[in-house]
């Protein structure tokens, strides 16, 4: 960056770096693993200590447990239908993790795990590879018929195998790049207005009135990534099941990438 | 050219891929209204083909925002 006065550090939120002290040190545990550990133990203790009371007529925390869960479920539902239940558990499990990750990261001074790709990409990795496991379980070497679509002259087959190969190669890519893209890009925001409110105080006296705006710039972002968290987790977990349901059912869908 | 400078321009011309991006979520919601609006009935189903719309269209816009990061920083 520029060496200015004041320059923009906008990246240096997303550095990892090591806790507890030399344990953590040696141990190689960083902000990160503690943040992802803390959102598991609080996924864990709303579910256990919201659902312990099994009332009726729900309360508080019980409420919200089963809005998260009902929600997950009728997403699955919808997209794998009665007969692919067994994916449930792992979607929400996803859901939940990612949903939590990106609401911990919006606490100031806290960190974002989803902001780094090498979290987002093994989680798209295993969605991947889950896919491609189960596709060939259930449909065995059919699965490669779909690389061609159905109906298509067979003399275009040598350029459309390859755009479909690309197209189903490129999946786990932009599954993690849209999540990480999108933290990364809402906390850069958040930093660059913090940033244009310290330079504006440094002004004088019309500066510090004038640095009330990316204040409440910043308290409108805060609104949107509230959206944004919950989108793209819901996001992740719908494009998921589309992928769970192209391998568990027999027919293709368009192509989602 | 200056090295820091050429970078500057690369990354400024990465931004460009954003009048793509915004046309895409611009079109993805035009229709999500237009939907609505002819069918108010259909609302709870169309809406979250049109957020998953919108979340697959704004990751064009995320790539060339990845792009910019890659050519500043990397």
């Amino acid at each position: 960056m520029a060496a200015e006065k004041h320059s923009i550090d906008a990246l240096g939120q997303f550095v990892l770096y090591p806790v507890f002290g030399n344990v953590g040190r040696s141990l190689h545990i960083a902000q990160s693993n503690v943040l992802m550990a803390i959102a598991a133990i609080l996924i864990l203790g709303l579910l256990y200590l919201g659902m312990r009371p099994r009332a009726v007529v729900p309360g508080r925390l019980q409420a919200a447990a089963e809005l998260l869960y009902e929600f997950v479920y009728n997403m699955v539902d919808d997209q794998l239908g009665r007969k692919a239940h067994a994916y449930f558990p792992f979607v929400f499990a996803l859901f939940c993790f990612i949903l939590f990750g990106n609401y911990l990261g919006l606490i100031p001074g806290s960190f974002t795990y989803t902001s780094h790709i090498a979290v987002t990409l093994t989680l798209a990795l295993v969605v991947f590879v889950l896919g491609l496991i189960v596709s060939l379980r259930v449909q065995g070497l059919h699965f490669f018929a779909h690389f061609l679509p159905e109906g298509s002259p067979i003399f275009l087959a040598p350029l459309l195998v390859p755009i479909e190969i690309i197209s189903y190669l490129s999946r786990p890519i932009s599954l993690s790049i849209r999540l990480f893209a999108n933290m990364v890009a809402g906390h850069v925001l958040f930093e660059v207005f913090a940033a244009f409110t310290i330079m504006l105080g440094s002004l004088g006296v019309i500066g510090k009135f004038i640095a009330v705006a990316p204040v409440a710039v910043n308290v409108a972002m805060f609104a949107l990534e509230l959206l944004v968290g919950a989108l793209q987790a819901y996001v992740f977990a719908i494009l998921t099941c589309i992928y769970l349901r192209e391998a568990a059912v027999e027919t293709h869908d368009e192509a989602l990438v | 050219m200056d090295v820091v400078a050429a970078k500057q321009i690369g990354a400024g011309l990465a931004a460009i891929a954003l009048a793509g991006a915004g046309v895409g979520i611009g079109s993805v919601f035009a229709s999500l209204v237009a939907t609505i609006g002819r069918n108010p009935a259909s609302r709870p189903h169309v809406f979250t083909l049109g957020m998953l719309g919108f979340a697959l269209t704004e990751a064009t816009g995320l790539f060339a925002l990845l792009i910019a990061f890659l050519i500043l920083f990397a």
